[in-house]
């Protein structure tokens, strides 16, 4: 499938947006942290931007974004159309949630149940996304167990080491969300191994001779309909070079497992200002290893289409 | 509504016979040129003269070469909608351009609510679905709604136009659900099949296998040429000259 960066962004940054929104409306709605003005402000504000940036870069995919509305209206059969409910949805209590923190100092009774309600929105909305591509069946490597379970694990790792650098800033750093920081990275890593393990064994059942109708023996492609690249292929026959995607993978490890866990473990023995920016260099560094993740998400996909044209 | 409607039972489709198609691409250009002025217009074409010729079809043809223990052959293989029973591309539809009829079971796409977004493209395993990035929306095989239901046309013309044109009455339209219909009968008598059956998109559009490999033809290869057995006398004395 070919990688179009305004989906890969919009996963990536939405995921993380979530995660954060999540956290700050469970730990926020239970007074775990403090209602602090500033940090409330920042946290809200670098989650919600992150959810609309990835929402308005999603729209940048569309051949018609003028007519982007008319999405909500599907919600009974489309993921997609689930999504866009959810994901406005989200933004009334989440919202609310932000408000009562910000300008009233509380996140007690109302501003707290709007805080648990935002975090419920965030964790459905990251489900409908998961399911937009595990529901599709010709793309066998997202119609999988592993697909929906990804994207929540992914979206409360990123989400969890931002809170972490968030809280680091503000010397309010606790040990267990470091801790969780760090076992949720590991979670992710080890999802994701064993993804590419399932993909790499995968045996599909779909052949050049079930999509050919042709039984038995061999079916070799010939000729194709056209001599130039049309939009089947260039929009799902993306090929990636063997060489290429495990490169790539080393990088996605490397830089969204490895490198965080290991600035998250050093940050321990550190005093405050150099824990506090290896915390935010920890975050950054996986979020730019989710885009890679998500490029080769998209890049190592197959879709049955290519099999008429011998691929 | 992009949720399923419950059927009338009608199932308007294609059979396709693989037997007979020879791959002369006249189905092609006659439904690019039905259709790039009927429901769904304009099929574009994107530099239609230059070196990166790309545009909008809804029927292309493959050709392939099938080996089995009984031989090779190339089969020419038409692909387009299949207007399936159970049709991903439009549930997934988040704005309900994409509708399957409830009359006749036929798939279209309503392109004054289409938003581009290509999900139905991704869901379609058949690649029946081309996006139109002109105009950005996505296009499809209308089963040429247009003409089979227009009583402008005579009679006979009232199928759709890659029937119409095909020299070898490869391609044949009709109710694929009624079980007494010429084509439902074409398909049991030749053992019509589903593609990816095993997706479970439950295609209206069945295609007929190739026949299969016969003994009784004629052989058309010549037995191989016996060595003349040496002759005496003249003849024999000329042929050892003219050998050495």
């Amino acid at each position: 499938m070919h990688p179009a960066f305004s989906v890969v962004f919009f996963t990536t940054a939405t995921g993380a947006g979530y995660g954060l929104l999540a956290l700050l409306g469970v730990l926020g709605g239970f007074q775990i942290i403090p209602p602090d003005f500033w940090l409330g402000l920042i946290g809200m504000g670098l989650a919600l931007g992150l959810i609309a940036a990835g929402l308005l870069s999603s729209t940048g995919h569309l051949g018609r974004p003028e007519r982007a509305w008319r999405a909500f209206s599907q919600w009974r059969s489309s993921w997609l159309s689930r999504e866009g409910v959810a994901s406005v949805l989200t933004f009334i209590p989440a919202g609310l949630f932000g408000i009562g923190w910000v300008f009233f100092g509380k996140t007690d009774g109302w501003v707290g149940i709007a805080g648990l309600l935002a975090a419920c929105g965030a964790a459905v909305t990251v489900c409908t996304t998961g399911m937009i591509y595990a529901s599709l069946k010709p793309i066998a490597q997202w119609h999988s167990r592993f697909t929906l379970p990804g994207y929540l694990v992914f979206s409360a790792m990123t989400g969890s080491l931002l809170l972490n650098a968030l809280l680091q800033g503000f010397a309010l750093g606790s040990k267990i969300l470091l801790v969780a920081s760090v076992l949720l990275t590991l979670l992710g890593w080890g999802w994701k191994l064993a993804t590419w393990r399932y993909n790499d064994r995968l045996e599909i059942p779909t052949t050049a001779n079930t999509a050919t109708g042709l039984a038995g023996g061999t079916v070799r492609s010939l000729e194709w309909p056209h001599t130039e690249e049309n939009y089947l292929l260039k929009e799902m026959g993306f090929r990636i070079a063997r060489k290429h995607s495990a490169r790539l993978r080393q990088i996605t490890q490397l830089l969204t497992f490895a490198l965080p866990g290991l600035l998250l473990a050093v940050t321990v023995a550190l005093p405050r200002p150099f824990a506090a920016a290896l915390s935010l260099l920890a975050a950054i560094v996986q979020f730019a290893g989710v885009l890679v993740e998500r490029w080769l998400f998209f890049a190592e996909a197959k879709h049955t289409v290519t099999l008429y044209y011998g691929r | 509504m992009t949720c399923l409607p419950s059927q009338s039972g009608k199932k308007l489709g294609l059979v396709i016979d693989l037997d007979t198609c020879v791959g002369c691409q006249a189905c092609v250009t006659a439904c690019k040129e039905w259709n790039t002025g009927g429901h769904m217009a304009p099929l574009t074409d994107i530099d239609p003269y230059g070196g990166h010729v790309d545009g909008v079809w809804f029927n292309r043809v493959h050709s392939y070469e099938h080996t089995t223990e009984m031989g090779g052959r190339t089969v020419n293989f038409p692909r387009s909608c299949l207007h399936c029973e159970t049709p991903a591309c439009v549930t997934v539809c988040p704005t309900g351009a994409s509708y399957k009829r409830a009359s006749d079971g036929i798939v279209l796409i309503d392109e004054d609510k289409c938003i581009g977004c290509k999900l139905c493209s991704w869901a379609c395993p058949y690649g029946a679905r081309e996006f139109d990035t002109d105009v950005g929306v996505m296009k499809k095989c209308t089963l040429c709604v247009d003409r089979i239901y227009n009583d402008n046309l005579a009679e006979e013309d009232r199928v759709p136009a890659c029937v119409a044109a095909c020299p070898t009455s490869a391609r044949h339209f009709g109710d694929l659900g009624d079980p007494q219909s010429a084509v439902s009968q074409l398909v049991a008598e030749r053992g019509g099949v589903d593609l990816m059956p095993e997706l479970g998109y439950r295609p209206t559009n069945k295609y007929l296998p190739p026949r299969a490999h016969t003994t009784r033809a004629a052989s058309v290869a010549a037995p191989a040429l016996e060595p003349v057995r040496a002759e005496g006398g003249f003849l024999g004395w000329v042929d050892r000259m003219l050998s050495n």
